[in-house]
């Protein structure tokens, strides 16, 4: 690009000054404007823009809260209670960030479920998707710390379980969790560095979802047929079509989150937590937050200890080579029949591990849950290499403009099988 | 916008665009409100603000310094030579007028927020070893600002005489603050 | 004490990961009954006048040994108390304030702003004035249990003697809703221990209704505020939501049949 003012086709004279200088205004028009979307989404594609207004709700209730929170073991649970009753509107930021921790994470698992349903890994966007695990550890890392804030029972016990979990690697195990903690046991400076680091990651988060954005609009976005655009007929301009789509997607997740905080803020949550941390003894029954329950049911499953803990962190790690582990050429489940049956079967292992995870340790659950974390490997490790060499699919959809209009627009021959037979998008 | 096959449904179209977009705006004012208003003095704070001092143990001639709202609240027990002095000064001297008869509820007992209206530093003058400016009354060290025996600004930077607070005689030596 | 923490912390991270089957197992207890509270339903609210009886059952009752240290007296306003009563309440509790310009703490009586007086001192002193059990904090009690109004109502009113073959431990008392059935605080509530000011006869179950009011109300005392206001939110996010929609119609309604 040469060097010298950028040519620009604003109209407004201010806006065009800045524009020429620093084309802000240009970027956002063709990435956000006229940047050219497959014209057949459906609402699972809202979940990405979602995702983004969730952060941006949890960033700006996050500092809010900060104002008023102290990070110190003998006031931490007080001053969240502060916030609750005296704060002015605080139990409503407070529950909005609470709550945005259990949104943000149905969000986000919808989101990586379209990306395995319509094979959204697959070259050319691996990239893209590793940075969304990234992502997904990251936002891990500061919902834990974050639970770990108000400092009740189940933070405490939480944060000792779960740095505890690093004592399982040989020699330096017991050096790291001494380190991490910053003391004998969990304690002040373990909740200061915490509340540190809560509120330094959502930030390192909004740096890794700008590549993960930038990352998409190289490649353009996947779609539910998996066929990527042809043509400028496969395709419509983002704005208005796709700001007015995201804008329905909102509201209805505003909705439920709304239901959330305001008729039921605690339901998600775990009463234990409104007791004040007690280094001198365990609730009976510690379970970590919904969304940490099937990777806490992975780790039970196993019976030794580094195995559990491996095996653990690998279930997400696994998710990193899934573009090269899945050999298929077809994108979508839409068009794989057989594998689409095993995703489904994935997905409820996933919610049998859940549902695993949140049980006391005994018979019948530990059963269950190595068949499930057997399985929940197996789909990665086995089942989808496997199948992209076994596996007889039907014959894709020539472009999407076919298959999304018919051939009374487009003209031309018969739709192939399988894409005709209904249209992939409702409005 | 995309192309509209007439011009009514275009009406109807941007008409609903319009409400629509007015909705969008009245949503976002709502969502900011809370915001902001929780970095308002929150209810605890608000519920500290009165502060009761007993005016017994001050003689003629001494103050006490009191905390009011996180800031100092200077309660003097004037001297009768003070009082004259400081009812005696022509309005014409004063850059912020006003009668001393305005600025006390009982003569001897001139309460004051010990907060220089210049910059917010605390004026000297409460202690007796205290420097006390050439009006015999506070003076402010960072700036400068001189103030009189009934607390009224006299000479340097500061615009206006120094505040007094809403408080109450609860008996002949109690009041409250706020 | 470091050394012990230590060996506690790791061998509690060891034992949680391998789950407390045991501490379940012993944790066998009654479901708590529904005891049908106003405020329990998605838009209820609190009785006021059963939440000041209950405030004077937890004075007379609750406050010899369980605190209530995240309340303010001015808070006593939301349940409809005068001005002039929370005052009263109030002055009858010395506050410890101080230092004084001697440097002394010093008694004196308590205003609107002081928070509830804690019955002891610390953690150790309420231990060894009951036995060696340690009565919790009261302040966010209902939601620091599972169904926690129906779990205090079914527990302060569940007291009875144990079936044949359960011996109950020394200083121990029999309750099916506690973990482990016992408990070491004794039945408290006994029909008429106390007179109602406003003349409702206070058997046993009406102290303990009251009483748990109160502590629900004290526990989230922001509960009536957000309800009504979750239910203007919702409203005006389901308009904004069919106004959305009918723009986004409009807006696709030509793509369907032209290729963009």
């Amino acid at each position: 690009m040469a060097i010298g003012l950028h040519k620009s086709d604003i109209k407004n004279p201010v806006m065009r000054w800045v524009d020429e200088r620093l084309p802000v205004f240009t970027m956002m028009q063709k990435e956000y404007g006229t940047f050219p979307t497959p014209r057949n989404f459906n609402y699972f594609w809202n979940f990405g823009a979602l995702a983004m207004i969730n952060l941006m709700i949890m960033i700006a209730t996050g500092i809010f809260l900060a104002m008023n929170y102290t990070p110190h073991t003998a006031y931490a649970f007080d001053s969240v209670e502060r916030i609750m009753r005296d704060v002015n509107y605080g139990w409503l930021i407070r529950y909005v960030h609470m709550n945005g921790a259990s949104m943000f994470f149905i969000v986000v698992y919808i989101h990586i479920f379209r990306g395995l349903y319509y094979g959204s890994y697959k070259a050319p966007r691996e990239l893209l998707w590793m940075l969304g695990v990234t992502i997904f550890l990251l936002m891990m890392a500061t919902a834990f710390m974050g639970y770990v804030l108000p400092w009740g029972q189940m933070s405490f016990w939480g944060a000792t379980v779960i740095t505890n979990l690093f004592s399982a690697f040989p020699v330096v195990g017991q050096h790291i969790v001494t380190l991490l903690w910053g003391g004998f046991s969990v304690d002040n400076p373990t909740l200061n560095r915490f509340f540190s680091l809560h509120y330094l990651l959502p930030f390192v988060i909004v740096g890794v979802v700008f590549l993960h954005v930038a990352a998409l609009h190289i490649t353009g976005s996947n779609n539910p047929l998996g066929v990527e655009p042809k043509g400028p007929q496969d395709t419509i301009p983002f704005h208005p079509y796709y700001t007015i789509k995201d804008t329905v997607g909102i509201i209805v997740y505003l909705m439920v989150f709304a239901f959330l905080v305001f008729f039921m803020p605690n339901y998600l949550g775990h009463p234990d937590n409104y007791i004040p941390a007690n280094p001198l003894s365990t609730p009976a029954h510690i379970v970590p937050e919904w969304y940490f329950l099937p990777y806490y049911a992975i780790l039970r499953a196993v019976p030794d200890k580094l195995g559990g803990v491996l095996l653990m962190f690998g279930s997400i790690l696994v998710w990193f080579l899934l573009p090269w582990l899945d050999t298929s050429k077809v994108r979508s489940m839409k068009f794989r029949p057989i594998a689409r049956i095993f995703l489904i079967l994935w997905v409820f292992a996933f919610f049998v591990l859940m549902y695993c995870g949140a049980m006391p340790a005994e018979q019948p659950y530990v059963i269950i849950s190595q068949f499930a974390t057997a399985y929940y490997f197996a789909y990665f490790l086995i089942v989808l290499p496997a199948l992209g060499k076994l596996e007889r699919t039907p014959q894709l959809p020539e472009s999407i403009a076919r298959a999304v209009l018919g051939d009374r627009v487009m003209g031309g021959g018969p739709m192939p099988v399988g894409a005709a037979a209904k249209p992939m998008e409702k409005a | 916008m995309a192309d509209t096959a007439n011009a009514a449904t275009g009406t109807k179209r941007d008409f609903l665009t319009l409400s629509a977009t007015a909705f969008a705006a009245v949503g976002v004012g709502a969502i900011v409100w809370p915001f902001i208003h929780s970095m308002n003095p929150s209810r605890d704070v608000l519920a500290l603000a009165s502060t009761e001092v007993d005016l017994a143990p001050i003689t003629a001639g001494m103050a006490v310094t009191v905390m009011w709202r996180g800031k100092p609240v200077f309660v003097r027990h004037r001297t009768p030579e003070e009082v004259t002095a400081a009812r005696a000064v022509p309005m014409t001297d004063l850059k912020d007028p006003a009668r001393d008869e305005t600025r006390v509820q009982r003569p001897q007992w001139l309460v004051m927020v010990g907060v220089c209206t210049h910059l917010g530093c605390v004026p000297l003058g409460q202690k007796p070893t205290d420097q006390k400016g050439e009006y015999n009354g506070w003076f402010c060290p960072c700036h400068g600002s001189h103030y009189d025996t009934s607390g009224r600004i006299r000479k340097g930077p500061a615009p206006a005489n120094l505040e007094v607070p809403t408080y109450t005689f609860m008996t002949d030596s109690k009041i409250r603050v706020g | 004490m470091k050394r012990y923490l230590k060996a506690f912390a790791v061998l509690a991270g060891l034992t949680a990961v391998a789950v407390p089957v045991a501490v379940y197992a012993a944790g066998e207890y009654d479901k708590p009954r529904d005891a049908r509270f106003g405020f329990a339903s998605l838009l209820g609210t609190f009785d006021r006048s059963s939440a000041q009886r209950g405030l004077q059952v937890y004075q007379e009752v609750c406050a010899a040994c369980h605190g209530l240290r995240l309340l303010s007296f001015r808070n006593l306003l939301e349940i409809g108390l005068t001005e002039e009563q929370a005052r009263a309440i109030a002055a009858n509790v010395q506050v410890t304030d101080g230092p004084n310009d001697e440097g002394q703490m010093f008694e004196r009586p308590g205003r609107l702003s002081d928070r509830f007086r804690r019955p002891f001192a610390n953690e150790q002193a309420a231990r060894a004035a009951n036995n060696g059990a340690y009565p919790p904090d009261l302040s966010v009690m209902v939601k620091a249990r599972k169904n926690g109004a129906n779990y205090i109502y079914s527990l302060l009113t569940g007291y009875r003697d144990p079936p044949p073959g359960v011996t109950v431990g020394d200083g121990m008392n029999y309750n099916p809703y506690f973990a482990g059935r016992q408990i070491a605080m004794a039945n408290v509530l006994n029909d008429d221990q106390l007179e109602f000011a406003d003349g409702t006869r206070a058997t046993a179950d009406q102290m303990a209704r009251d009483v748990v009011t109160f502590l629900a109300w004290a526990s989230e005392p922001e509960t009536e505020q957000r309800r009504r206001m979750g239910i203007r939110v919702l409203i005006f996010l389901a308009v904004g939501g069919v106004l959305a929609y009918m723009v986004k119609r409009k807006i696709w309604a030509d793509l369907k049949t032209k290729p963009a």
